[in-house]
C-alpha cells in the first residue's frame, strides 16, 4: 500500500472511530432514561408488591405499622404546582408583555437580566427565605386579612381558612410561583421578540390598543413556545425540593384548606429517605420518586404532543 | 469546438435529483485543462449544482443523487469507490460567502495542507507563505499571522480562502460565485487572481455576472432549467452566440 | 364611542396589571437578595474558609463543605461534559437520518426538566445500596447526571449556529469527518458550548435534593469514597435545626452559592455576546 492509501484508510478508520463514539454516547442518554425507571421500579418493588395500586390512592402514612400511601404527598405535589401555575401564569405573561411591549428600551435590558437572575438562584437559598422571612412575615400581615375577608365566601371561603402559620400548602405554591416565574417570563419574552414587527405593525395599523395586539396578534403566533415555557415551568415545581421542603409544613394528615400544612413528593423525600427505618419504608419512598418521576414525564410528553399537533396546524410559520 | 486540449474532467450523461425534482437534465461537457471556464444562467438553473458535483459535495446531504459520469484522471468521480476525501484534497472549491475556519490565519492555510502533507515547521512557513502570496494576500497579512481568520474584510476573508484552497496543490478550483458577496474593489482583486491562477490550476467558476464571465474565462457555458444550452469559447459565446436562448439571455432580454 | 371607551379602558387596565406583574417579580428579587445579603454578610469572615464545620455552640466555618462542593461539582463537570458534548456533536452533525438522534433529543429534553431528587435516588439505587455507603463519588456521580442534558442541549443548538458552508469548506480541502467536526464546527461553536457548561456549574453548585441520598454529610474532610461534606446540605441542616449559630453559618453558606452562581452567570453572559455578535 502506498503512504496515501494507508493514510485514507487510517482517516477512514479514525472517522468510524469518531462516529461511532459520538453515536455511543447519545445512546447512552437514551438508555439513561430507561435506566432510572427500572431503577426505580426495582427499589420500590417491595412497596409495589404490598401495597399495589392502592399506593396511590392510601393516605395512611405510618412508619410505624409499616402502612404507607403515598396520597397525601402526591396530592401535595400537584396542588402546590397548580397554584404555582395559577400565580405564575399571568406574572409572567404580564412581565413579558412589559418587556417587549412597554418597557422603554434603556430598561429592557437590565430588567430581563434581573429576571433571568431569579431564575439562577439555588432553590435552597429560596427556601431559607420562606421559612425565615417570608412565612412569619405571611403568618402576620396576609393571612389573618384573608382569613377574615374571605370567610363566609361561598365556594372559595374554605381555602383560606385556619390557624395563621405562615408555613403550609399555600405558602408553598406561592414561593414555587415566584421560582417559576422567570422561567416562564423568559421563554415568553424570547418568543414575543420574534413576532415579525409587519405583524403587529398591520394590527396597529387596523387602530389595535397594545392590548388587543397583544391578545390577538402576538398571542396565538406564540402560542406554541408559550406552552413550552409554561410546561417547563411546570416541570419544575413538580420537581422542586427544597424550596418546598422548608415551607411546606411536613405532615401527612390530609388538608382542610391551603393554610393548611401539608406534604409533597420531593419533601417527603427529603425528610424521610435518610432516616428510613425498614425495607418497606424505604421502598415506599423510592415508589413516590417513580411516581413523581412518572408525573413529570407524563406532563412533558403531553406537551410535546400538544406542541407537535399546534405545530402541524400551524403549518408554515413554525 | 476546435481545440484539442486534453479535458481535466469529461462530463457525460449526467443527472441530478433532488428527491423527485430533476435539476440537471443529461449534461455533457468538458473541462479543459488550465483553462477558465465559467458557467453563467439565471438563479436556478443548475450551475452551482453542477460544480457541486465536481468534488461531490452534494453527498453531505440527504435525498441528492447524481446519475452519469464526471471523469478525471480516468476514473469516475460519481464511483462510490472513490474516496472522498482524497477527490475533494484535489479538486478544491471556493464558496459565495467566505468561511475562514474559527482559527489564526496561518492555521486556516496550514489546516488543509497537514490533511495531506506531512512536513516541518519550516517547509510549512513557507508553504503559508508561497498559498497567500498566490492569493495576493501576503503582503496585506504577513506581521499577523497569528490573528484570527475571522478579522479580516470581507474580500481579505475570500481570498483567505482561496489561498486555503490553493494550498493543498489542488488539480481543479471550483469556485461557486466568489465575488457575489463582495464590493467591485474587491472583485476586481479576485478577478485578477483568477487570471494569475489558471497557470496553474483547472478553473470552473460560476457566476451571477456576464461581465465577469467575459473578463475572466476562456470558455463559457450558457445553462438553462437544468440542461446545459451551449458551451463554447468565451469570446464565440459572447459575440456569436449559436442559440437563441444564449443571445437573448446574453443580450438582456431576458434573465 | 362607548366601544372606543371600552376597548381603551381594557388597554389601560391590562397594561397597568402588565406593570404590576413587573413589579410583583423584581420585589421578590430584591428581597430575597437583600434578606441574603444582610443575613449572610455577617457570618462571612476568614474562618468561613479555615475552619470545618462546628458542633452546635461551639465556632467554625464551612471549609469542608466548600472543599466538598467544590471537588464533588468539578468531578460531576469532568465527567458529564466529555459525554454530554459527544451525545450533542451526534444530535447536530450526524444525527440526520435514523431513529437515535429524534429519540435522543426527546429523551433529553426530558432528563432536563426530571425532578433532581430523583437523579438522588437513582444514584441511592444503583450506587449506594450496592457499595453500602455514602460517598462523594456517588454526590459527583449525581451532579455528573444532572449536567449531562444541559450540555447535551447547548452543544446541539450551538452547532447548529455553525453555518453549513463552513463544514462544506472543511470537507471542500478533504478534510475527514471528525476533523471537520473537533477543528471547525465544534470550534467555532466553542464559546457557546462553554457557556452551557459554566451554565450547567451554576446549577449544581445549589443544588441540594441529588445530593441528601449520595453524598449526604460529613463534620469533617473526607476524601471522595466517604460521606461527603457539601454547602446545600450543610445549609439545609443547619437552616433546620434550632441553633442560632448554625443559622448564621447556614445564611452565610447561601450567600456563598448565591454569589458563586451570580458570577457564573455574569461570566457565561459576557462570553455568549461575541459568539452571537458574528
Amino acid at each position: 500500500m502506498t503512504p496515501q492509501e494507508l493514510r485514507l484508510k487510517r482517516q477512514a478508520l479514525q472517522d468510524m472511530v469518531f462516529r461511532g463514539s459520538t453515536r455511543f454516547f447519545a445512546f447512552l442518554v437514551l438508555a439513561l432514561l430507561a435506566a432510572i425507571i427500572l431503577s426505580l421500579i426495582h427499589g420500590a418493588w417491595p412497596s409495589i408488591q404490598a401495597f399495589g395500586i392502592g399506593f396511590i390512592t392510601g393516605s395512611d402514612w405510618n412508619p410505624v405499622t409499616e402502612q404507607f400511601g403515598g396520597w397525601n404527598s402526591i396530592r401535595g405535589t400537584l396542588l402546590s404546582s397548580f397554584i404555582a401555575l395559577l400565580i405564575g401564569i399571568p406574572v409572567s405573561f404580564g412581565i413579558a408583555i412589559f418587556l417587549t411591549e412597554l418597557s422603554p428600551a434603556w430598561l429592557r435590558r437590565p430588567l430581563g437580566i434581573a429576571i433571568e437572575l431569579l431564575a439562577g438562584v439555588p432553590s435552597i437559598i429560596f427556601g431559607m427565605w420562606g421559612l425565615f422571612i417570608f412565612a412569619p412575615w405571611f403568618a402576620d400581615n396576609v393571612q389573618p386579612w384573608l382569613t377574615e375577608h374571605t370567610a363566609g365566601i361561598p365556594m372559595i371561603g374554605w381555602l383560606f381558612q385556619g390557624p395563621p402559620m405562615g408555613i403550609g400548602m399555600f405558602t408553598a405554591g406561592l414561593i414555587l410561583s415566584v421560582m417559576i416565574i422567570p422561567y416562564i417570563a423568559s421563554v415568553m419574552r424570547d418568543v414575543f421578540e420574534v413576532v415579525p414587527p409587519m405583524l403587529k405593525e398591520s394590527a396597529y395599523g387596523l387602530g389595535c390598543t397594545t392590548w388587543e395586539v397583544v391578545w390577538n396578534v402576538v398571542l396565538p403566533y406564540t402560542r406554541h413556545g408559550v406552552i413550552g415555557g409554561v410546561m417547563l415551568g411546570l416541570g419544575r415545581a413538580l420537581g422542586e425540593t427544597m424550596a418546598v421542603t422548608f415551607v411546606i409544613g411536613n405532615s401527612h394528615k390530609a388538608i382542610e384548606s391551603l393554610f393548611d400544612p401539608g406534604t409533597s413528593i420531593a419533601a417527603t423525600l427529603a425528610n424521610e429517605f435518610t432516616e428510613a427505618t425498614g425495607t418497606l419504608h424505604t421502598a415506599s419512598l423510592i415508589n413516590l420518586g417513580l411516581l413523581l418521576f412518572l408525573i413529570t414525564f407524563v406532563v412533558l410528553v403531553l406537551s410535546k404532543l400538544l406542541l407537535l399537533k399546534l405545530q402541524r396546524g400551524e403549518g408554515a410559520h413554525s | 469546438m476546435t481545440q484539442a486540449l486534453t479535458p481535466k474532467l469529461a462530463v457525460k450523461n449526467l443527472n441530478f435529483y433532488y428527491g423527485n425534482f430533476h435539476a440537471l437534465k443529461n449534461i455533457n461537457l468538458d473541462i479543459r485543462e488550465g483553462k477558465v471556464t465559467a458557467f453563467i444562467g439565471p438563479s436556478g438553473c443548475g450551475k452551482s449544482t453542477l460544480l457541486r458535483t465536481f468534488n461531490r459535495m452534494y453527498g453531505l446531504y440527504p435525498k441528492l443523487r447524481a446519475e452519469g459520469e464526471i471523469i478525471m484522471n480516468g476514473r469516475n468521480v460519481l464511483d462510490p469507490s472513490v474516496d472522498l476525501n482524497m477527490l475533494r484534497a484535489k479538486v478544491g472549491m471556493v464558496f459565495q460567502k467566505p468561511t475562514p475556519f474559527p482559527m489564526s490565519i496561518y492555521d486556516n492555510i496550514a489546516f488543509g495542507v497537514k490533511l495531506y502533507e506531512s512536513m516541518s515547521k519550516s517547509e510549512m512557513d513557507d508553504r503559508v507563505e508561497w498559498a497567500l502570496q498566490k492569493a495576493a494576500l501576503w503582503k496585506e497579512v504577513k506581521d499577523k499571522l497569528k490573528q484570527s481568520g475571522l478579522g479580516l474584510s470581507g474580500g481579505q476573508q475570500q481570498r483567505l480562502c482561496i489561498a486555503r484552497a490553493v494550498a493543498v496543490k489542488p488539480e481543479v478550483l471550483l469556485l461557486d460565485e466568489p465575488t457575489s458577496a463582495l464590493d467591485p474593489i474587491s472583485t476586481a482583486h479576485i478577478e485578477e487572481l483568477v487570471h494569475e491562477l489558471k497557470q496553474d490550476y483547472t478553473i470552473a467558476i460560476v457566476t451571477h455576472n456576464m461581465q465577469q464571465a467575459a473578463r475572466v474565462s476562456d470558455y463559457t457555458a450558457y445553462m438553462y432549467l437544468g440542461e446545459l444550452i451551449e458551451v463554447g469559447e468565451t469570446d464565440s459565446i459572447f459575440t456569436t452566440p449559436k442559440k437563441k436562448a444564449t443571445e437573448d439571455y446574453i443580450t438582456g432580454k431576458f434573465g | 364611542m362607548t366601544l372606543y371607551f371600552r376597548r381603551r379602558l381594557i388597554n389601560s387596565l391590562s397594561l397597568t396589571l402588565s406593570l404590576a406583574a413587573m413589579a410583583f417579580g423584581l420585589f421578590w428579587l430584591l428581597w430575597i437578595l437583600y434578606t441574603l445579603f444582610s443575613n449572610g454578610l455577617p457570618g462571612l469572615g476568614t474562618v468561613l474558609f479555615t475552619q470545618t464545620t462546628p458542633a452546635p455552640g461551639s465556632a467554625g466555618g464551612l471549609a469542608n463543605a466548600i472543599v466538598g462542593s467544590l471537588a464533588m461539582s468539578a468531578v460531576g463537570v469532568a465527567i458529564g461534559t466529555p459525554i454530554g458534548i459527544l451525545a450533542g456533536t451526534y444530535l447536530a452533525e450526524f444525527g440526520e437520518r435514523g431513529w437515535l438522534a429524534p429519540a435522543t433529543r426527546f429523551i433529553n429534553d426530558i432528563l432536563l426538566s426530571a425532578p433532581s431528587i430523583v437523579i438522588g435516588l437513582f444514584i441511592y439505587d444503583v450506587y449506594v445500596a450496592q457499595v453500602g455507603h455514602f460517598s462523594g463519588w456517588a454526590g459527583a456521580l449525581a451532579l455528573s447526571l444532572l449536567v449531562i442534558p444541559v450540555v447535551v442541549r447547548t452543544t446541539e443548538n450551538m452547532l447548529r449556529l455553525v453555518p453549513n458552508s463552513m463544514r462544506e469548506a472543511a470537507y471542500a480541502l478533504g478534510a475527514p469527518q471528525w476533523k471537520m467536526v473537533l477543528q471547525v464546527s465544534l470550534r467555532a461553536a466553542k464559546a457557546g458550548v462553554v457557556t452551557g457548561i459554566l451554565l450547567a456549574v451554576a446549577r449544581i453548585v445549589g443544588e441540594t435534593a441529588p445530593l441528601l441520598f449520595t453524598a449526604l454529610n460529613n463534620q469533617f474532610f473526607s476524601n471522595m469514597n466517604e460521606p461527603m461534606a457539601n454547602l446545600p446540605v450543610v445549609i439545609f441542616q443547619y437552616a433546620m435545626s434550632p441553633y442560632e449559630d448554625w443559622h448564621t453559618l447556614a445564611w452565610a453558606g447561601a450567600l456563598l452559592i448565591g454569589l458563586f452562581v451570580l458570577s457564573l452567570n455574569i461570566i457565561a453572559r459576557v462570553l455568549v455576546r461575541p459568539a452571537k455578535s458574528h
